[in-house]
């Protein structure tokens, strides 16, 4: 098993309300030297949350104390750039379990799927929807249910489907990876790599 | 059936297709480096595990490593020990190490062509966003996260949903100085840097058919900055002619049965894409960036355009804030402090020589600082053998050593907070050349003649 198993995650949620927020963002490039996977959080949005001398910077929504949760929601085409997997490793061990976007960069979607970050795409006039919901009330609760596929607004009581593969829900409920299944296809690639010759 | 070069070389390498889940594609070619690959060596040792394919990996040390005094021990420990790692992760598991000084040493996407690794209708991956760059040769190539660089190692293999197809054709020809970086840069400029999110794309037209394998590495190289997971373009002579002789071409009779099978490689009459745009090279000028994202791009003779425009106003006034710039400035005379000539966009000979051929005879301006770094060793070679040295020389600037360098700013060389450079590289997001640094992207042409002026100068102005 490579990550805890995901089942309901009710949670108040943390907004980021910035389109196009890229992965030298998240995690800018000089905290990547590390050579073990650890501490990464505490350079998530370092340039953002803290100004040069290392003072944190209050408007930044990390560092408003009446934002916490386990729920990320960002602004739309979030994690672009970079393939960096160390821009989710810090949002996951700052905290994050689920982000939630009306749109994700490619790698940033599947690095998040594969250590087990919950990536939620959501319409457009749904992030507003809660993007308004956390404005007017910074303690509201959010429920993520995987099995049925819903993103829900406790307070309204509204909730919308969002889409994830067969497969990788199974993986995320399950805390399987993708190494876990390919180890079992060892002979099928070995068969594979021999007859293909380019 | 009608199928587009993306779908051959896909298909090709697909050993299972997942109902209502990824496939899972067999991959030829691994590059590594030292920034995304320990934490996946360090998985192996967790899980027990060998590396499957040793000799499909080939590594090197790019993005971290100093770009003056390379033959000293590096002074950052952190870094010294991440390139450490890698040396010592490839000699415990059999996989070629190209280290510090090692002859084949560079940008892991600038020694994979000139090599002869990168080769059509291969599956290439690395740890690297800009791994696209292969795309060039008519291979599927794609930056993946490290979690995918572990299945590469253990399995030779990764599990991805199969992407939609765009073509971009681009048709007619190009005007005078502008360079594939400007193709590029327009082309960002009109999808947007998300627009191609979810696609692979294929380059296709006269301009791309007349472009050099230096110039298609450019403009596959920056997909990613579209969104799109890769670009490619297909193979002809002029591909088969770069390869040819290289390392690791194929050789004699393989030689032979290499060219029927990229013979294939293209797209067929009638095959349908999910996407197409199409454009015309006489419409495209020399290009600049003045936001903080590579679609944030403009002629380099028009202002910036108004907020209006953007469908996201909050964002785009973030990014002029950040820049200093206003709404309606003309980009043209911004004064400049920094000039960067280097990365997997930009690093390669011929823009050595873009360069050379107009700052030749000129000076450097005193208030801009310059910093020339090549793509590779190889790279490094030529502009000595080819008299491009002395040439830069003569014109006060000074060359540094291979790397990635001050493209992502991870080893020393960072642009100060608050100032502007004009740089070939690929991203000019908030911080990413240094905390603080303002990025402008532009060509090797208008990074030259910026250099000689000390603002924003449209090359056509100084040829």
């Amino acid at each position: 098993m490579a990550y805890d198993k995901f089942e309901i995650l009710k949670s108040t949620a943390v907004p980021l309300n910035i389109d196009n927020v890229d992965t030298d963002q998240i995690i800018p490039a000089r905290f990547l030297k590390a050579t073990e996977r650890k501490g990464f959080g505490d350079n998530l949005f370092r340039d953002w949350r803290y100004n040069s001398d290392g003072k944190a910077i209050d408007s930044f929504p990390l560092n408003n104390t009446n934002y916490k949760g386990k729920i990320l929601i960002a602004g739309k085409n979030f994690g672009c750039g970079s393939s960096r997997e160390h821009a989710v490793w810090a949002i996951y061990d700052y905290g994050f379990r689920v982000v939630v976007s009306s749109f994700f960069a490619d790698i940033f979607k599947n690095n998040c799927l594969n250590i087990g970050v919950l990536p939620i795409q959501v319409s457009d006039s749904f992030l507003l929807e809660i993007f308004s919901q956390i404005n007017k009330n910074s303690e509201s609760l959010f429920e993520v249910n995987l099995e049925n596929q819903e993103f829900i607004i406790k307070e309204l009581n509204k909730k919308e489907v969002f889409k994830i593969s067969l497969y990788k829900k199974g993986n995320m409920s399950n805390g399987y990876d993708d190494i876990d299944y390919l180890l079992n296809k060892k002979e099928d690639i070995s068969r594979f790599a021999n007859k293909f010759i380019f | 059936m009608a199928n587009t070069l993306f779908d051959k070389v896909w298909d090709s390498h697909v050993i299972e297709k997942i109902e209502d889940g990824p496939d899972v594609l067999f991959i030829d070619k691994h590059f590594i480096h030292e920034v995304t690959s320990p934490v996946a060596f360090v998985g192996l040792k967790n899980r027990g595990l060998k590396v499957m394919y040793p000799k499909r990996t080939f590594a090197t040390a790019d993005h971290n490593t100093p770009t003056l005094d390379q033959h000293l021990p590096i002074k950052d420990e952190l870094s010294a020990l991440q390139v450490k790692t890698l040396e010592k992760n490839c000699n415990e598991h059999g996989i070629d190490f190209w280290g510090l000084g090692h002859k084949k040493n560079g940008i892991v996407h600038v020694i994979g062509p000139e090599n002869g690794i990168t080769q059509p209708g291969l599956t290439i991956v690395c740890g690297d966003s800009h791994t696209s760059t292969h795309g060039a040769f008519g291979a599927i190539a794609f930056g993946i996260g490290t979690s995918e660089v572990e299945m590469v190692l253990a399995c030779q293999s990764i599990m991805q949903q199969k992407p939609k197809k765009m073509r971009i054709n681009v048709d007619g020809e190009l005007n005078r100085h502008v360079t594939p970086k400007d193709v590029a840069l327009f082309i960002i400029s009109k999808l947007s840097s998300s627009g191609a999110t979810g696609y692979f794309v294929e380059y296709s037209g006269r301009v791309f058919k007349e472009m050099s394998m230096e110039g298609r590495m450019t403009v596959c190289n920056l997909s990613i900055e579209m969104g799109a997971r890769g670009g490619m373009i297909a193979p002809d002579n002029k591909t088969y002619e770069y390869i040819k002789g290289k390392e690791y071409a194929p050789k004699d009779q393989e030689w032979d049965k290499a060219i029927k099978y990229w013979s294939s490689l293209k797209t067929d009459e009638g095959a349908v894409f999910d996407k197409e745009y199409n454009f015309k090279g006489k419409d495209i000028e020399p290009m600049i960036t003045y936001g903080t994202n590579p679609g944030m791009a403009i002629p380099i003779s028009k202002s910036i355009p108004s907020s209006e425009t953007s469908d996201s106003k909050t964002s785009y006034k973030k990014a002029l804030d950040y820049m200093e710039f206003n709404e309606g400035d003309l980009m043209i005379g911004k004064k400049i402090d920094y000039v960067f000539l280097g990365s997997c966009t930009n690093g390669r000979i011929e823009d050595f020589r873009v360069f050379a051929s107009l700052i030749k005879g000129k000076r450097k301006s005193d208030s801009v600082d310059a910093w020339l770094v090549p793509g590779s060793h190889k790279v490094l070679k030529s502009i000595k053998d080819e008299g491009i040295l002395d040439i830069l020389t003569d014109s006060g600037f000074k060359l540094r050593e291979p790397g990635c360098s001050a493209c992502l700013a991870m080893n020393d060389d960072k642009i100060p907070k608050g100032k502007y450079a004009v740089s070939t590289t690929n991203r000019n997001f908030e911080g990413r050349q240094g905390p603080g640094a303002r990025t402008l992207l532009a060509s090797p042409l208008v990074a030259a003649a910026t250099a000689i002026t000390g603002k924003i100068t449209d090359p056509r102005e100084i040829i």
